[in-house]
């Protein structure tokens, strides 16, 4: 959908189009009416920008990587592992981690919506919410990880997790190799946002 | 012919080209993206529907094919306030209120962003009846299509899967987007072979497909 809309590639801001009045005005008037706050607004977007992301996630699996203890938890029982590590909530009420190995990769999806585990990778990338992904992802993967420049073995068996409920997926992706001496901060620093929903892998340090 | 039409039931759908990526950090394309998103978080914390009200009013835009996402977020916020008498579209037009604002239960504060985000809306609930099936099972997803708001997608409709996993009792998204309550009802991972739902002919990907299904869409197989 995004992708065949014009306005969309519209990356000149300095106009102020339809959507840009529209917003504004809806604004203006649920905020005279009471029933928000503009600041909260701004608390929101600041939120998402600064505060909860990808590196949240990437903290996750690094920890995963040198803590086997922590590993299993995260397998077992992944909102209260994540939550000890200070990101719960919103999109992230009921997590599961599913874990790449040589021989399974996993791949998450909405097809239905936009589903994405808000508190460990934050606001979705505009592909994820595409017609092309949500369409393709459960029919196609090796199609779509090949838009993303992946080729998997033939052999490799490809799980895709359609998050049709509350439920919240996020990729353990295998740690790379050559990486035994690093520790957690610079592991984190190879988690890709794409390698945590299954269409990347990690960087090679 | 059905009067509920979705049009966000994007799985298989053949024709939509490909991905493009895009760098992670890019987060808007314009500011009012920014606001857009806000303005819905905002919106949804007041209590006034909930989250399966809204994704109703989205999946039903009859431009939804052609919009982008927040431009579905910013209409379907302007439908769910309508429907509500919270809005009128001279109201939209003037940039200014000019009826009556019904009461909500709630209005999001800065200072109670935070804590409102970290908190979330949890769907578990205490599970009233005992599972109807168990991990292993074979069930068969439910045929036929519903006259409202289901997250049963069209592609795993019929199809024959295995149960992965149980979720406990959670809210039941069809009957709270129609403004039932929340009817809590056991939620499984189902999962299906590719085969099973592309057929012979699809090109094999050593695929597994699992989707997240409520127990009234399930049947034993």
């Amino acid at each position: 959908m995004a992708h065949d809309h014009p306005h969309d590639h519209d990356h000149d801001h300095s106009e102020i189009g339809p959507m840009d009045l529209r917003v504004r005005a809806l604004e203006t008037v649920l905020a005279q009416k009471g029933y928000i706050d503009p600041a909260a607004l701004d608390a929101l977007i600041d939120t998402y920008q600064t505060r909860i992301g990808p590196r949240n996630g990437a903290r996750v699996v690094a920890k995963a990587w040198v803590d086997p203890a922590y590993r299993r938890w995260l397998l077992e029982d992944a909102t209260a592992a994540i939550a000890s590590l200070g990101y719960s909530g919103r999109q992230g009420e009921h997590m599961v981690v599913v874990e790449n190995t040589p021989e399974r990769h996993h791949m998450v999806v909405c097809t239905l919506c936009s589903c994405y585990p808000w508190p460990v990778l934050g606001l979705p990338p505009t592909w994820y919410k595409s017609a092309p992904y949500r369409s393709r992802a459960v029919r196609d993967p090796r199609g779509v990880l090949a838009d993303f420049g992946v080729t998997l073995p033939a052999g490799t068996e490809i799980r895709v997790w359609d998050s049709t409920a509350e439920v919240r997926y996020l990729v353990l992706p295998m740690r790379p190799a050559g990486t035994e001496a690093l520790g957690e901060e610079a592991l984190a620093a190879l988690v890709t946002r794409d390698s945590m929903i299954g269409t990347g892998l990690p960087r090679q340090p | 012919m059905s009067a509920y039409t979705t049009l966000a039931d994007l799985g298989g759908e053949p024709g939509h080209g490909r991905v493009v990526p895009e760098p992670e950090g890019e987060l808007w394309h314009a500011p009012w993206e920014a606001r857009a998103m806000a303005l819905t978080v905002a919106m949804g914390a007041t209590g006034a529907w909930n989250i399966d009200m809204s994704r109703a009013a989205r999946e039903t835009l009859p431009a939804y094919r052609r919009l982008t996402y927040y431009e579905i977020w910013t209409h379907a916020l302007v439908v769910l306030l309508k429907q509500r008498c919270m809005l009128a579209d001279d109201e939209l037009e003037a940039a200014c209120a000019r009826h009556p604002a019904p009461p909500v239960a709630r209005v999001l504060k800065a200072a109670d962003v935070a804590a409102a985000m970290a908190r979330g809306s949890p769907t578990g609930r205490p599970a009233s009846t005992a599972a109807r099936f168990a991990v292993g099972d074979t069930v068969r997803l439910r045929p036929e299509v519903v006259d409202h708001h289901t997250r049963l997608p069209g592609y795993a409709r019929g199809k024959r899967g295995t149960v992965r996993a149980l979720h406990g009792a959670h809210v039941f998204a069809d009957a709270n987007a129609q403004g039932q309550g929340e009817q809590p009802c056991w939620l499984y991972t189902v999962s299906f072979d590719e085969r099973e739902l592309w057929g012979d002919s699809a090109a094999a990907q050593n695929l597994v497909v699992s989707i997240d299904a409520w127990e009234p869409y399930l049947e034993p197989a």
